[in-house]
């Protein structure tokens, strides 16, 4: 099963409401995914030359105090920090990304990147996503678009590094519902290309075909359409990228997909159940996304 | 399609024993148990259900004569096992509306996900808005109205009733079918195996007619239709066909 959700808003009055409105649409697809669940918020606005890396610890008492300093040493840089449960945002300057990864992953080698670039924030755990939501307070999150997860596992382990989102990319992410059949070979061609892997879930191979192709050139939807023709089984993606939103579907499409726009917002939902409570949804134009047809917007 | 999820104007006149039920207020068991409480002759023949939000298996399992009212969308197998209810959905409906229906009707006002209507065998489904992949999968004897479109693999496997949809089909319409009848006014994006166009013969006409009025349908007149049904090619193993199966 699994359940996935994601709202991206055109109306930036909403944007205060953005981690309230996708909690409780996660929250009500619980029945559809009980094992973790996961978010993705992508907030830009005080950005600035500054980049955000989210990053996880399964001892965040001995991994967490004094990183900030050790890390703004490493990198020669100003670095703060907010944690968060698990999880913690370390904000550091835009051109020092790359350094800075590699800082933490001598610093703090038991700590896991989630995702990191100048908008994304990636909190993902193994619980309800009404625990999931409570633990990360994802409630009060502010930002533009986002997207969500809730997990039944079949293809690897329940673990938090097994939880969607999946971030294999600056700014990207990507959640799935369904399964994959061609991930085995896929991950060993894309570690010859030099992609990295954390886990053997099938969907951080689709996430990292999708980073593959847009290192290689191809813009989000390219890489969309591409996919359509390189994996093979089931699959309904919805992707975040800094300012956009893409979903696509495979073409048997059984896994189930519902979207609505209004004139504030773009919502995708596994279900309806997860758009009932919208904003105006009583006026939106709900549709069902066609099979392999890749569906976008940015901002 | 705009799809408003509240309608507000009454589908039939109010009856001295309309009960209404908020999904907002009490449980989706409680709606279903009371429907299966009803016995034969009961004065509860009309109810309305207010605020669905989605919710699964509204009114699944109902086997008495009654008028339903939904007013909202819902999600999973709405109406399923319908035998003899009268089920309005007054919004769009989630996979599997009226699956395996016994008899009675269910007409949806928005839109149907996949596989509605499946394996049906009996009743009138009416679908006002475009149903998606998969509708009528299997059907085996419930005849089903589409006012839009239906998407792939639609009437796949199907055994016996009829389909009638106004508009387009998609890919692979009535792969491995037996002996329904498909009628599509639209065009057809690819038949699937074994499934031909057929001659709308004077019986066909009369089949579709008759179809067309119980769905209330006034602006479709049968000789617009193209007939599709079985080649029955694959009815007996031949190793000629081996690539087909």
């Amino acid at each position: 099963m699994c359940g996935i959700v994601g709202l991206f808003l055109k109306d930036k009055s909403l944007e205060p409401r953005l981690g309230a409105l996708l909690s409780e649409m996660l929250v009500s697809l619980t029945d559809r995914g009980p094992d973790s669940a996961g978010i993705a918020i992508y907030d830009g606005a005080a950005a600035k030359g500054r980049a955000k890396i989210t990053i996880q610890s399964s001892a965040p008492a001995a991994d967490f105090p004094g990183l900030e300093a050790e890390l703004g040493k490493k990198i020669e840089a100003k670095v703060s920090s907010t944690v968060k449960s698990t999880h913690a945002v370390l904000e550091i300057p835009a051109g020092k990304l790359d350094e800075a990864r590699a800082a933490i992953a001598e610093l703090r080698p038991n700590v896991r990147v989630m995702g990191a670039g100048e908008a994304i924030e990636i909190y993902k755990e193994v619980g309800l996503p009404a625990e999931v939501v409570k633990r990360f307070d994802l409630t009060k999150m502010t930002g533009s678009h986002g997207v969500g997860h809730t997990r039944m596992a079949t293809e690897s382990a329940v673990t938090t590094l097994g939880a969607h989102p999946f971030s294999t990319g600056p700014d990207q992410c990507l959640v799935h519902n369904g399964s994959l059949s061609n991930h085995n070979n896929l991950r060993r061609e894309l570690m010859r290309d030099g992609m990295r892997f954390e886990t053997e879930n099938d969907t951080e191979v689709a996430a990292a075909y999708l980073s593959s192709k847009i290192a290689h050139g191809q813009n989000l939807g390219e890489a969309l359409q591409s996919s359509l023709d390189d994996l093979d089984g089931f699959f309904t993606f919805v992707v975040g990228t800094k300012n956009g939103f893409g979903v696509v579907r495979d073409p048997i499409s059984c896994k189930p997909a519902v979207m609505a726009e209004t004139d504030q917002y773009v919502a995708f939902g596994s279900e309806y159940r997860a758009l009932a409570n919208l904003p105006g949804i009583d006026n939106a134009r709900v549709w069902e996304p066609e099979p392999s047809t890749v569906y976008f917007w940015e901002h | 399609m705009n799809i408003s999820n509240v309608a507000t104007a009454p589908s039939r006149e109010m009856d001295f024993a309309r009960r209404v039920f908020d999904l907002g207020e009490n449980s989706l068991r409680e709606l279903n148990q009371a429907l299966h409480n009803l016995g034969p002759g009961s004065n509860e023949t009309s109810w309305e259900v207010l605020n669905p939000k989605g919710s699964h298996s509204v009114a699944v399992g109902v086997d008495q004569p009654v008028a339903i009212d939904v007013r909202g969308s819902v999600g999973y197998y709405c109406g399923g096992m319908n035998a003899g209810g009268a089920i309005t959905v007054h919004g769009s409906v989630g996979p599997g509306v009226g699956e395996n229906m016994m008899s009675g009707s269910i007409v949806v006002k928005g839109d149907a996900s996949q596989y509605a209507g499946a394996t049906g065998r009996g009743g009138l489904l009416v679908i006002e808005g475009n149903a998606s992949s998969r509708c009528g999968i299997s059907m085996k004897g419930i005849n089903i109205v589409v006012r839009g479109n239906i998407g792939h693999m639609s009437a796949f496997m199907a055994q016996s009733g009829n389909l009638v949809v106004l508009g387009d089909a998609g890919d692979a319409l009535g792969d491995s079918i037996y002996e329904a009848r498909l009628f599509v006014r639209g065009k057809v994006k690819s038949l699937g195996a074994d499934c031909i166009k057929k001659e709308m013969r004077p019986e066909h006409i009369a089949i579709l007619q008759d179809l067309l009025d119980r769905a209330g349908i006034k602006d479709a007149k049968p000789e617009e239709f193209t007939r599709y049904g079985s080649a029955r090619t694959l009815y007996n193993f031949n190793i000629d066909n081996a690539d087909a199966y």
